[in-house]
């Protein structure tokens, strides 16, 4: 059995958890559909240490881990605040829009 | 007949000597029209009808390891075309048909063997999903119906109708659905491409893409450069991988997808059984071996190690159909590895790369399409690009667009 270490309740058999997709930086808002796309759909999906997301699905907790994508070896996993530390204002960047609706 | 075999009895000498189906490699040369990466069934069969259809001989297959050792050795080899796409339905009905005239094509027996493949519904949301699936099915000239658990006891006799406590409520019942020996399609292609001329070089790893203003010029292998005028990419399992050296991002993910079999019992099951709720399917090869596979892994790993709690799972829910079953042994188990895309559907055409041509993206369904496959992807080559109206709507750009196809009958197991 896989064991693998969440940040937030130690090592649980790899059943429990939900691969989320690779880390990607997501395009700004407003941004053209191929921009969209290709951060929905496209993947880097190479042969090498990535960060990817993973879920705890008992107890709903979302968090990034690193993991040879060959090996398998999963070299260290952290709660997201670690590389996500600023807050994302969608609200500031979708205003002009917001207006035009009002 | 008789009389020519009663003579190479009498005869000292082996009578085909010198008659081998595949030519020694030869060096590598300087420069080849076609260029191919990646000798499975996909790229043999390209290169076959090139050379057949086109009058395209000066074509090269580069394989990295063996003929037909990567995906097309390790797929479970089911050919059926109960999809649930207009568009999945018509692409794959032609393969099924091709797949028939195969073996006397090749003069080479491939075993086609027409079995049907039954799928079993446990919901009724399932079989909702059946019944439209049979009319896209008729409409575009395959064989499939919708038949009742009496029905189904009749064709499975030995079927549990109750498995894990979902009763099976109805079957998809794919008469077309077929099996064949999966290397004997690989092989008869490569008999018939090397044959008309066409190098198919093992051994032989492309290790680098050589581009120039947006246009392939040629490719670095472990053995050399070699020029061409145009590339085509059959590499199943590695589609990311290779499209990379080309500079070209692509819309896949790539999961392993474990399968195992059994030692030979005596034949009790003809056609190929699959439950859409137990994610298992399970069929008995000619051999009398059963073979079994499910869905892919969990998360996705470049690997065809094997997981216990996949096979302990895949095997409940095959024990659950198929109740004997708990008193065999396995004999081998294996992974593949699947180049997954989001609409379950294959990625054919072009590529953003002028004259690189993408044959990717066929998941855990590329070994039933490999006729059709290699005939559409050989008029796109001879055309210089123009894209067959049959795949089409596989091209890499319609997820730019937004247009998906969802093809949820791409997998036997999942749905």
């Amino acid at each position: 059995m896989k064991i693998l270490n969440c940040p937030l309740n130690g090592p649980r058999n790899i059943t429990e958890f939900v691969y989320g997709g690779e880390v990607k930086s997501m395009p700004e808002v407003g941004c053209s559909d191929k921009e969209w796309a290709e951060y929905v759909f496209y993947n880097d999906n190479t042969i090498r240490i990535i960060q990817e997301w993973w879920f705890h699905s008992p107890s709903g907790y979302w968090f990034i881990a690193e993991r040879h994508t060959a090996s398998d070896e999963i070299l260290k996993t952290y709660d997201p605040s670690e590389v996500f530390n600023q807050r994302v204002d969608f609200e500031k960047q979708s205003k002009p829009e917001k207006e035009t609706l009002a | 007949m008789p009389f020519s075999l009663l003579k190479f009895g009498l005869k000292n000498d082996y009578p085909f000597e010198n008659d081998v189906d595949l030519p020694a490699p030869t060096e590598l040369k300087k420069h080849y029209d076609v260029v191919i990466i990646g000798g499975g069934g996909h790229g043999v069969a390209t290169a076959y009808y090139l050379a057949k259809y086109h009058g395209v001989t000066n074509i090269a297959i580069l394989e990295k390891g063996y003929l037909g050792g990567g995906n097309t050795a390790r797929n479970t080899a089911v050919i059926r075309s109960n999809y649930l796409t207009s568009e999945g339905v018509k692409f794959y009905s032609e393969s099924v048909d091709m797949f028939k005239k195969l073996s006397n094509e090749f003069d080479f027996n491939i075993m086609y063997s027409s079995r049907g493949q039954l799928t079993l519904a446990h919901t009724d949301a399932t079989i909702r999903s059946f019944r439209q699936r049979t009319e896209v099915n008729t409409h575009f000239g395959g064989k499939t119906e919708l038949i009742d658990p009496q029905q189904i006891k009749e064709l499975v006799p030995t079927l549990n109708m109750n498995p894990a406590d979902m009763p099976v409520l109805a079957g998809l019942w794919h008469i077309d659905g077929a099996t064949a020996r999966h290397d004997a399609v690989a092989w008869g292609y490569a008999k018939g491409a090397t044959q008309r001329g066409v190098e198919l070089h093992q051994l032989t790893e492309v290790v680098d893409v050589i581009t120039e203003n947006n246009k392939v010029t040629g490719v670095k292998t472990n053995r050399g450069t070699v020029n061409c005028g145009c590339v085509v990419q059959a590499v199943a399992g590695h589609s990311s991988i290779v499209a990379a050296m080309a500079g070209i991002k692509m819309p896949i993910t790539t999961y392993p997808l474990q399968a195992m079999v059994t030692q030979p019992v005596k034949p009790f099951l003809d056609p190929l059984v699959s439950s859409s709720a137990l994610h298992c399917y399970v069929q008995q090869t000619g051999r009398g071996e059963i073979v079994f596979g499910g869905g892919s892994d969990p998360y996705p790993l470049y690997n065809t190690r094997s997981t216990l709690d996949l096979k302990e799972s895949l095997l409940a829910s095959a024990v659950e159909m198929f109740p004997f079953m708990a008193n065999l042994k396995l004999m081998r188990q294996w992974a593949g590895i699947t180049d997954m895309t989001s609409d379950y559907s294959p990625i054919m055409g072009l590529s953003p790369v002028d004259n690189y041509y993408l044959d990717a993206g066929w998941g855990t369904w590329g070994f039933k399409s490999t006729p059709i496959c290699g005939k559409t992807m050989a008029e796109l080559v001879a055309s210089g690009g123009k894209v067959p109206e049959l795949i089409a709507p596989f091209s890499m750009d319609r997820f730019d667009e937004f247009r998906q196809v969802n093809e949820m009958g791409a997998t036997a197991a999942s749905h």
